[in-house]
C-alpha cells in the first residue's frame, strides 16, 4: 500500500458513500466521452493509484480559473480535486501561508521529483527580468522554471497560461509570455478559456489520473475532446444561422426570438471550446443562451481581435476603426478612380493624336 | 465566275489576294490590311477554359464571400427548419472554392503539359535582363511616355508579373486560407484539416484568418478592375488582339512592323 492516499481514501474520509463514488465515476466517463466499460476502470484507478501530486502556481492572472475550478458541477469533483491540491501546493487555496507555504512547495518538488503535475494559472512577465510578478519574494518566472524542471507534465490553465490573455494584449508592456514559450522541454497541455469550463478542468485532471497519460491533443496542444469543435458547430441557435435569421440589434424582435447572434459579432464561429455542449454552472446556460455573443475567450490573442461586437475585425494598423471592408472599398475606389483617369487620359491622347494627324494632312 | 457570285463584291475593286477573298463591303484598304495582318495560336483550350471557369468562380466567391462577412437582412420565409438562405450562400461559396481549387491544380498541370505560353503564369524570368527592360518599357507605355506599344505573343512582362502576384500567389493564398476555414466546419482529422488545418495554427486565431481571407478578396477584386480595364484598353490601343485571344486562343496582329 502506498503511503500516499488514493482518491477513494480521500473521498471516503470525507464521508462520501461508495454509491456516490460510483455515480461520480459514471458521470466522469460520460463527460470524457468514454463507453460504460470504462466506469470500472476509472473506479479502479481512483481506488488504487496513489493520487497524482499537483503543484498549482499562480503568475499574472485574475484567479478566475481557480474560481471556475472550485465550482465544478460533478457531484464530487471539487472535493476530490480540492483535497488533492490542498495536500500539496496551491498558494491561493492552501491553508498554509508565507514561509510554511514555500516550504511545502519545495518539499513537494523534492518528494515527488519527476512525478508531479505542474498546473500553471497565469503567465510570467519577462520584461525587467520578470519583476512585474513577484511571488514568495522572487520573480514568478524563476519559480515557474524551478517547478517545471522536475514536473512530469504541465497544465496551462486558462487563456493566460495558454496564450497570454489580457496582460499580453498589445502592446504588452510587461512582456507577459505564455507558458509554452518559457518552458519548452516538457509536455504541455493547454486548457484555454477565461476561465476554462469547470468540468473541462476536472475532466482533464481525471483523464490524466485514470490513464496515466495526457489526453489526445490537437495541433495547438489543447485536449481534443473539449476543444476540437467550435462553439458554432454545436450551438443550439445554429439553425437560425443556416436559415439566415439574425439578431439585427440588441433587444429587437429577432433577439427576443433567440435568433443567431452572428451579426452582433458573436465569435462562436471562430472559437474552439465546449461551452455549447457542456455549458456553465451545472449546465444551466452559456453566453449565447443568455442572449450575448461569444467573445472568443479561449482563442489565441482574443483581446487583439477588435471589438467583441464586430463580425469583420477592425484593423488598427490602418488607423482608427478601419476594417477589411473599409480598407478594401478605399483601395478599390482609388484603383477604380485611377483606372477611370487613365482611360480618360488615353482617350484625350488618342483624340489629340487624331486631330494632329488630320491637321498635318491638311497642311501637307 | 458569274456576275451574281458574292465573291466579286465590287466590280470597281482591285483583284483581291488569293488568300483573302473578301466579301461584303471590303475596300482596297481592307485588303491591304489583310495582307499585313498576322496571327499566332497562343492559348490552348485548357488555358482558355480555366480562365473563364476561374473568372466565374471568383465572381461567385466574391459575391457570396461578401455576404458571409456581412449577411443580408434577416428573412422570414419559413420556420428555420425549412429555410436555408445563409446555408445556400455558404454552399455556393464552398462549391465555387472547390471548383477554383481543382481548376488551379488543373492549370498547374497544364503549365507542365501545355505549350510554353502556359508556363508564363508560374515561371518568372527574374534573371533575364531583356525581360526587365521590357517591364520598364511597359511602365512607360502605361504612363503615356511611349508612342507605340510592343507586340507580344503571350503576356507582356508587366502583365506576367501582375498575373503572378495577384493570381498565382493570390489564388494560392486564398485556396490555403479558404481550405483552412473550411476545415473548421469539417472538423479535426478531415481531409480539409489535414491539408490546410496547419494554416489556422500558424496564424493562431481563426478570427485573424477570417480577416486575412477577407483582405485577399479585396486584393483579387483590385486585380479584376485593372485586368479588365487593361485587357479592353489594349484590345483597342495596342497592335494586337487581347479579349478575343482568350476566347479563340489566337493572337492576331494589326500590322507587320517590328
Amino acid at each position: 500500500m502506498s503511503e500516499i492516499e488514493t482518491f477513494y481514501d480521500v473521498m471516503r474520509r470525507q464521508g462520501i458513500t461508495r454509491r456516490s463514488f460510483m455515480k461520480y465515476c459514471s458521470l466522469t466517463a460520460a463527460a470524457l466521452g468514454l463507453s460504460p466499460s470504462f466506469v470500472p476502470k476509472i473506479a479502479h484507478a481512483m481506488e488504487n493509484k496513489p493520487r497524482t501530486p499537483v503543484i498549482w502556481v499562480h503568475g499574472l492572472e485574475c484567479t478566475c480559473c481557480s474560481e471556475s475550478f472550485i465550482r465544478s458541477a460533478h457531484p464530487l469533483a471539487k472535493d476530490v480535486v480540492l483535497s488533492m491540491i490542498s495536500l500539496d501546493y496551491d498558494d491561493t487555496l492552501m491553508a498554509a501561508a508565507g514561509h510554511a507555504a514555500e516550504a511545502a512547495f519545495e518539499e513537494t518538488i523534492e518528494k515527488y521529483r519527476g512525478n508531479y503535475i505542474l498546473a500553471v494559472e497565469g503567465n510570467p512577465p519577462l520584461n525587467e527580468d520578470g519583476m512585474y510578478c513577484i511571488t514568495g519574494g522572487k520573480p514568478f518566472v524563476e519559480k515557474l522554471r524551478h517547478a517545471a524542471k522536475d514536473a512530469k507534465a504541465i497544465i496551462s490553465w486558462g487563456a493566460c497560461a495558454s496564450y497570454g490573455c489580457v496582460q499580453a494584449a498589445k502592446p504588452n508592456p510587461t512582456q507577459a509570455t505564455p507558458v509554452h514559450k518559457v518552458i519548452t522541454d516538457k509536455p504541455i497541455i493547454k486548457v484555454p478559456g477565461c476561465p476554462p469550463i469547470a468540468e473541462v478542468m476536472t475532466g482533464v485532471i481525471t483523464y490524466m489520473l485514470t490513464f496515466d497519460r495526457l489526453p489526445e491533443l490537437d495541433r495547438q496542444g489543447r485536449p481534443a475532446m473539449f476543444y476540437s469543435q467550435r462553439i458554432h458547430d454545436k450551438c443550439y441557435r445554429r439553425p437560425h444561422f443556416d436559415a439566415g435569421q439574425f439578431v439585427e440589434a440588441w433587444d429587437d424582435e429577432n433577439a427576443r426570438k433567440g435568433y443567431c447572434l452572428y451579426k452582433m459579432g458573436c465569435k462562436g464561429p471562430t472559437t474552439y471550446n465546449a461551452c455549447s455542449t457542456v455549458r456553465w454552472n451545472e449546465g444551466v446556460s452559456f453566453p449565447i443562451q443568455s442572449g450575448h455573443g461569444c467573445i472568443g475567450c479561449s482563442e489565441d490573442g482574443f483581446w487583439d481581435q477588435g471589438s467583441f461586437y464586430d463580425r469583420v475585425t477592425d484593423l488598427t494598423q490602418f488607423g482608427v476603426e478601419a476594417n477589411a471592408d473599409k480598407i478594401g472599398i478605399a483601395a478599390t475606389g482609388v484603383v477604380g478612380a485611377g483606372v477611370a483617369a487613365h482611360a480618360a487620359v488615353t482617350a484625350l491622347k488618342a483624340a489629340q493624336r487624331k486631330t494632329q494627324t488630320r491637321t498635318e494632312k491638311e497642311e501637307a | 465566275m458569274s456576275e451574281d457570285t458574292i465573291h466579286i463584291p465590287n466590280p470597281k475593286s482591285p483583284p483581291p489576294l488569293e488568300t483573302a477573298q473578301l466579301t461584303g463591303d471590303a475596300t482596297a484598304e481592307d485588303i491591304e490590311s489583310v495582307r499585313v495582318r498576322t496571327s499566332v495560336f497562343v492559348y490552348e483550350w485548357p488555358v482558355r477554359l480555366w480562365h473563364w471557369v476561374n473568372a466565374l468562380a471568383i465572381t461567385v466567391l466574391c459575391l457570396t464571400g461578401w455576404f458571409i462577412g456581412s449577411p443580408p437582412p434577416s428573412m422570414q420565409i419559413a420556420e428555420a427548419t425549412h429555410q436555408f438562405v445563409f446555408g445556400y450562400i455558404r454552399f455556393a461559396h464552398f462549391a465555387a472554392g472547390m471548383i477554383m481549387t481543382v481548376g488551379f491544380f488543373g492549370r498547374m498541370y497544364w503549365a507542365w503539359a501545355g505549350n510554353h505560353h502556359a508556363k508564363q503564369l508560374f515561371i518568372i524570368p527574374l534573371f533575364n535582363k531583356h525581360w526587365w527592360k521590357e517591364i520598364f518599357f511597359e511602365i512607360r507605355w502605361y504612363m503615356f511616355l511611349e508612342k507605340e506599344p510592343q507586340k507580344y505573343v503571350g503576356h507582356n512582362p508587366l502583365a506576367q508579373l501582375a498575373m503572378f502576384g495577384f493570381i498565382t500567389l493570390g489564388s494560392t493564398f486564398m485556396i490555403i486560407s479558404g481550405w483552412a476555414l473550411y476545415s473548421e466546419g469539417t472538423g479535426r482529422g478531415s481531409f480539409a484539416d489535414m491539408v490546410a488545418g496547419w494554416f489556422l495554427t500558424l496564424v493562431g486565431n481563426s478570427q485573424a484568418v477570417h480577416s486575412l481571407h477577407h483582405m485577399g478578396m479585396w486584393f483579387i477584386l483590385i486585380f479584376m478592375i485593372i485586368h479588365i480595364y487593361v485587357a479592353i484598353r489594349e484590345d483597342i490601343m495596342s497592335r494586337q488582339s487581347m479579349v478575343s485571344t482568350m476566347i479563340s486562343g489566337t493572337r492576331t496582329f494589326k500590322d507587320d512592323r517590328p
